[in-house]
């Protein structure tokens, strides 16, 4: 899909979301995590209680400290006192470290097993979504919502929502403590309270604004680094160095003052939050002196108001920032939501048919177009028929950019047809359930992706290799390769696409290869891609030019070795020169999304001129000729 | 820098030019662990982690891990060149405002309970005013020079940030190509990105709390024993336990934190590997195998994740509790010492509140070790590569070239990559007259592609020499050659921005009209008319819009705008299908001109445009001559077209 389309989807996608996101209420929103939820409930209320608790330990400790000093300065006093005094605040310490750990004990496990089933529960749904909703979605950004969102979350559940019950809690308890004991010093540390509370959040937004700027800001400086890497050749080439560094330094530039406003605005919110408290405090002090000058006051009530004062603080500060981070769950609740409520659009039937196996494909006036083409583009299969006998190998011909890597996709549903029918042995693929469908036909893509894991894994990918028994995606099939010949299938496969490479590499078959493991070459990747096709034994094989990264000899060896193995399977070559050609019974020539032709090589060189237009003479490979003429050269 | 080794070949150039590269750098090589790379027979001991070199290493020695030590700091040293008096300012911001901010529970305990409430029941006002002005006063000093402290270390940390980042960039500009193939682009990448971020964490967060934290406790305790100083027995006795549990923390955490970073790269690999290869994934039915692999890998994730949060869960409470028995202590000896008379009561609240306080900071510290660590692995990692030199540079008084006519003369010249290595190309003697075309063809690896590496300057002849109208390539200044040759490879990259920005690299001062003669001329205006926004398009990433075919003409308008006297096209349509082959052959022979040209061809259709083909073998020329000569000759070349003609035929 071209990438003005992809944006487009995406959009229409984004504004759904925002709309749905909006009219969801924020207990809404919770009530659907209910089921990843179950086990946290309990605990965490009672990590509530333990966070509570270790709150009013902190405030009773100035209390009971308050009344030591009372006490001491009294004349009557005596070691007792000191004893108890020093007892009460051993005994309130103690339970105040206890309860903190207990939050964490009690509340971060079930957090994290919440956070842990929601993440599978994404990529179990990620996985089921059609590769048109993949082509609309960023995996970057459905990883974001994997990983960020969902920590954000479990933070939120293991701390910010008890934190705000805690330090609500803290915050009233302190105020009321402050206001029976001294009320007058109270109402004037709550003058200072109020505006913190108010202006707390007020700075934070205005701290996140430019912490979410010089982010992006550092992911465009990132990018101009990785360009100026890539395109190194070019910059040298050019002598544009300068220029890319002229480009950089402007972006780094505009990092650094951003970056700077950010400390700026930290700067002038720390300002505040030191200035508004303390100075309050300076003025309590001289009232509260005052006081005690006029008897109203005594000496322990004030230094407990003192006390109370610098544990209520951290909290009056801290509630802004946990307010935020409501909303900032809520968001990222609304993103894991609106992912989750995506139905997958290509899914099994309810009533699935089947038929035996024998490999006919037959396709009846399809039509295909992407959803956002156009309307008045044509669609981009326009109506093809045709008729591919079982073991016979039909090769697709057409213009790069004709759809015939399209058309193949429709085959195994990974895209759904938008008109007409593909059957295969006369069952709609729209009516097999989708594992039968897919097991029956194997793909090489035209880019053979990989993933990380050995070359046996990923060549026996669609075998029973690594599955657990009752794997549903994996039905039984009489074709299929035992799990006791796979060694074979996969020596075979192997040898069939040429990869014997593979025995050099350090760990032959069992060589990690991809992004953590050794990278191979474009044509070493497409003869695996090529073998994991053929290794599965299917009934319908569907090849997307799968010989276009390798040399003439090689290509040469796998036609040959092909050619035996197809015999009997049902294929489909998407192909671009005449040596691929050369593997089909008959080919089919692709224009303007229908079909133009049907015939083999020499019947349609000689009759299409269309046909010796796509199919102009081979590119002659210059680097091969060279070595091959060299060698012949060469005494 | 300081190593003399290093300076020696940087500061000595000219005569014995061609020397100086092997003496520069080694290439990168992680095993070559012997020393002595050094000039004049001096061993440099330290040979093997100069540069790039060591940055595998992991097992150092003591004199080593000092050797790298030292060269971070000094890079740290170099970069703070400019906001020095703004650092030494924030120091003294810092000590000061957490003076005051230390000061306060001795303002309210010893200076008002003790002092003032005496004088105040006596009727002496001064008791009442004197601590709360204090009080005010220090909190206005603590506010505003903290206010001040965060801005200037931001400005400051923000300042040497950028230097680096510039430096690093200018640095790998600057390094010749060979040092980019050992060095991959990726390595490149995270110095500039991942390892600048862990320094900017370190210098915006934890710095900053750091010696805030820090100092607040310094001065904590320097109230302590200003109040009563047998109470610092209290907390010496009580370092003891927190220098073990920290210790234990430290250790733990950085393990913890490497296992996690390691657990959630493997999650986000399965992750990211299953989306963007949906198609295979669906195709293969593998659904649910790799959901169940992501369920395993996403729970040896959550269990890495816990056991590092867990840490910190103990490490606070303990913490926590170790800051409440010292309270305790000092409230139970204060507290008797109160009844003998030997101590006021207020002095005794303000050192419970201070003790409390004393241990605030604590876990923070802990944590900070941290992002110390990381930063410092990131900082002898960038260190390195700005280490490296560059193989290829200008001599200090260049030769001006202001026109070129493009005749280019090999003699005597021969390269090869290092000291030991074979010889590449083999004692050459070439001279190609202004405005001829010549296409280069031979077996992979026989040397083509020397040539136009040796004329476009990515690597200096090692003997001999290479001239362009007569100067030296090596004592042309970079300016005039990079205008005067050109080369357009087979990868045609392009970068983000829009297609006239692609273009205009060729030359940024050109005007719209050139641009768009430029793209005329080598017939690729009518594609980029078609295109949504014209010239205006977005190439996105990497040029994702754009066949193969097409980014190959763009770079050549780029290059056609960029009128170099000289051309060199390395395969450049090696990667194209048939009918973008034949659309850019107009466009190729146009760009071509009157201009010399040097073709690595892989094509008969571009060597059929050449005046004259040198085929390559081994690092020599074998055959010479216009191709009609060759084809006559009946040696490599016309074997080759031999073939070629087959193939058309066929």
């Amino acid at each position: 899909m071209q990438p003005s389309e992809r944006r487009n989807q995406t959009q229409t996608i984004w504004q759904q979301q925002y709309e749905s996101g909006n009219k969801r209420t924020i207990w809404a929103a919770m009530k659907r995590l209910g089921p990843y939820l179950e086990g946290l409930k309990l605990r965490w209320f009672f990590g509530m209680l333990a966070a509570v608790g270790a709150g009013i330990m902190a405030l009773s400790i100035p209390q009971a400290l308050g009344s030591v000093v009372d006490n001491i300065e009294s004349d009557d006093a005596t070691t007792m006192v000191v004893w108890i005094g020093g007892g009460i605040i051993l005994i309130l310490g103690i339970i105040e470290a206890v309860m903190v750990f207990l939050r964490r004990f009690l509340v971060l496990p079930p957090a994290s097993d919440a956070e842990t089933s929601m993440r599978t529960t994404l990529f179990n749904r990620l996985i089921f979504q059609p590769a048109a909703f993949h082509a609309a979605w960023d995996a970057g950004q459905l990883q974001s919502r994997a990983i960020a969102d969902l920590n954000m979350l479990r933070r939120f559940f293991a701390f910010g929502s008890i934190m705000i019950v805690t330090q609500s809690v803290t915050i009233v308890v302190g105020f009321t403590l402050m206001f029976i004991n001294s009320p007058l010093l109270a109402a004037i540390f709550l003058c200072a309270a109020i505006p913190i509370m108010v202006l707390g959040p007020r700075f934070r937004m205005k701290f996140i604004h430019f912490s979410r700027s010089s982010q992006d800001k550092a992911g465009d400086v990132a990018t101009k680094v990785e360009e100026s890497v890539h395109g190194i050749r070019v910059l040298k080439a050019f002598g544009r160095g300068d220029h890319a560094r002229h480009d950089f330094r402007r972006e780094a530039g505009q990092l650094r003052h951003l970056e700077v406003a950010k400390a700026r605005t930290l700067a002038s919110f720390q300002f505040l939050m030191i200035l508004l408290p303390e100075g309050i405090l300076a003025f309590c002090l001289l009232t509260g002196l005052w006081q005690v000058g006029q008897g109203t006051v005594t000496p322990g009530t004030l230094t407990a108001f003192f006390a109370t004062a610098v544990v209520l603080k951290q909290p009056i500060e801290g509630i802004g920032m946990l307010l935020s981070q409501v909303f900032m769950a809520k968001t990222s609740l609304d993103r894991h939501i609106d992912v989750m409520d995506i139905e997958p659009a290509i899914v099994s039937p309810d009533e699935p048919k089947t038929a035996q196996e024998r490999g006919l494909v037959q396709l009846h006036d399809v039509h295909f177009r992407f959803p956002d083409q156009k309307s008045s583009d044509r669609d981009l299969i326009d109506g093809v028929t045709l008729r591919i006998e079982p073991g016979e190998t039909m090769a697709l011909v057409s213009h790069t950019g004709g759809g015939t890597s399209t058309l193949l996709n429709l085959v195994p549903r990974l895209y759904d047809v938008t008109g007409g029918s593909i059957t295969i042995d006369g069952v709609d693929v729209r009516d097999y359930s989708l594992p039968d469908l897919r097991s029956r036909i194997t793909v090489a893509f035209e880019d053979p992706t990989l993933f990380s894991a050995s070359v046996r894994a990923n060549v026996l990918l669609g075998t029973g290799h690594q599955r657990d028994d009752d794997d549903p995606s994996h039905p039984y099939r009489a074709a299929a390769p035992s799990d006791e010949q796979l060694d074979e299938v996969l020596t075979s496969a192997l040898h069939t696409a040429d990869a014997e490479f593979v025995e050099n590499l350090p760990e032959q078959v069992d060589t990690r290869i991809g992004e953590e493991g050794l990278s191979l070459s474009g044509g070493q990747r497409q003869r695996l891609a090529l073998a994991r096709a053929i290794a599965p034994n299917p009934s319908v094989l569907l090849l997307d030019d799968p010989l276009s990264a390798l040399d003439v000899r090689t290509e040469e060896r796998v036609t040959e070795r092909l050619r035996e193995v197809l015999d009997g399977t049902t294929t489909l070559i998407v192909a671009h020169r005449p040596s691929t050609v050369a593997l089909a019974d008959r080919v089919a020539l692709l224009h303007e999304g229908k079909i133009a032709d049907v015939g083999t090589h020499t019947e349609l060189l000689e009759r299409s001129e269309l046909y010796r237009k796509v199919m102009a003479p081979p590119r002659p490979s210059g680097q091969d000729l060279m070595n091959s003429v060299a060698e012949e050269v060469r005494p | 820098m300081t190593q003399t080794t290093r300076k020696n070949t940087t500061e000595n150039p000219a005569p014995e030019y061609s020397e100086v590269p092997q003496q520069a750098t080694q290439p990168p090589n992680p095993s070559d662990t012997g020393g002595g790379t050094g000039t004049a027979g001096q061993v440099d001991p330290f040979a093997h982690l100069r540069g790039t070199a060591g940055e595998e290493q992991i097992d150092l020695n003591k004199e080593e891990r000092k050797f790298i030590r030292r060269r971070s700091w000094r890079l740290l040293v170099r970069t703070s060149k400019g906001v020095r008096l703004k650092l030494l300012m924030t120091a003294l911001a810092v000590v000061v405002a957490q003076a005051a901010q230390a000061s306060t529970p001795m303002i309210v305990g010893a200076l008002a309970i003790d002092w003032g409430i005496p004088r105040i029941l006596e009727g002496n006002a001064m008791g009442m005013w004197l601590p709360a002005v204090l009080y005010m006063c220090a909190a206005l000093t603590a506010a505003t020079l903290l206010f001040f402290y965060t801005r200037m270390t931001a400005e400051a940390s923000q300042f040497m940030l950028f230097k680096l980042r510039d430096e690093v960039f200018r640095k790998t500009q600057e390094l010749s190509l060979d040092f980019h193939e050992d060095y991959t682009s990726g390595r490149v990448i995270s110095r500039q990105t991942s390892d600048l971020e862990s320094l900017r964490e370190l210098l915006d967060g934890g710095v900053n709390s750091l010696v805030q934290g820090v100092m607040f406790m310094f001065f904590t305790v320097v109230t302590i024993v200003l109040m009563d100083p047998p109470t610092i027995l209290v907390l010496c006795v009580a370092a003891i336990p927190v220098f073990i549990v920290g210790r234990w923390y430290q250790r733990n955490a950085e393990v913890a934190y490497r296992r996690t970073r390691v657990s959630s790269a493997r999650m986000i690999v399965h992750f990211v590997e299953s989306m963007t290869g949906i198609r295979a994934v669906q195709a293969f039915r593998r659904e649910h195998a790799r959901s169940r692999q992501y369920k395993k890998l996403a729970t040896i994730y959550r269990n890495d994740m816990l056991r590092s949060i867990s840490l910190l869960g103990i490490l606070q409470p303990s913490l926590m509790l170790i800051g409440n028995l010292s309270v305790t202590a000092v409230l139970l000896w204060g507290g008797f010492r109160v009844l003998q008379g030997d101590l006021g009561a207020g002095v005794l609240v303000g050192l419970v509140l201070a003790t409390k306080r004393a241990f605030q900071p604590l876990d923070m510290i802990a944590m900070f070790y941290n992002s110390l660590q990381s930063a410092t692995a990131a900082l002898e990692k960038v260190s390195g590569l700005l280490e490296e030199t560059p193989k290829v540079r200008e001599v200090q008084n260049p030769v001006r070239l202001p026109e070129a006519d493009g005749e280019i003369e090999f003699h005597q010249a021969e390269f090869k990559y290092n000291d030991d290595g074979p010889v590449v190309l083999k004692t050459l003697d070439l001279h190609i007259p202004a405005g001829q075309t010549v296409a280069v063809v031979g077996r992979t690896g026989a040397g083509k592609t020397t040539l136009a590496k040796l004329l476009s300057r990515f690597y200096d002849v090692t003997s001999g020499s290479l001239t362009l109208d007569g100067v030296d390539l090596r004592e042309l200044s970079e300016e005039d050659h990079k205008r005067h040759v050109a080369m357009v490879t087979q990868e045609a990259f392009l970068f983000s921005g829009t297609i006239r920005d692609n273009i205009a690299l060729g030359r940024p001062d050109a005007s719209e009209e050139e641009i768009i003669a430029a793209a005329q001329a080598v017939g690729v205006h009518e594609f980029i008319m078609n295109l949504p926004e014209g010239y205006d398009t977005d190439v996105n990433k990497r040029g994702g819009r754009l066949s193969a075919g097409q980014r190959q003409l763009v770079s050549f308008a780029r290059a056609f705008l960029a009128d170099p006297a000289v051309l060199i096209l390395d395969e450049a349509t090696a990667s194209l299908d048939l009918p973008s082959e034949q659309l850019v052959q107009q466009g190729l022979e146009r760009l071509l001109g009157n201009r010399t040209a040097l073709i690595i061809a892989h094509r008969l259709s571009t060597v059929a445009i050449a005046d004259r083909v040198l085929v390559v073998d081994e690092g020599r020329i074998v055959e010479d001559g216009s191709p009609q000569q060759l084809i006559a000759q009946g040696g490599y070349f016309s074997k080759l077209h031999e073939a070629w003609e087959a193939t058309m035929s066929s």
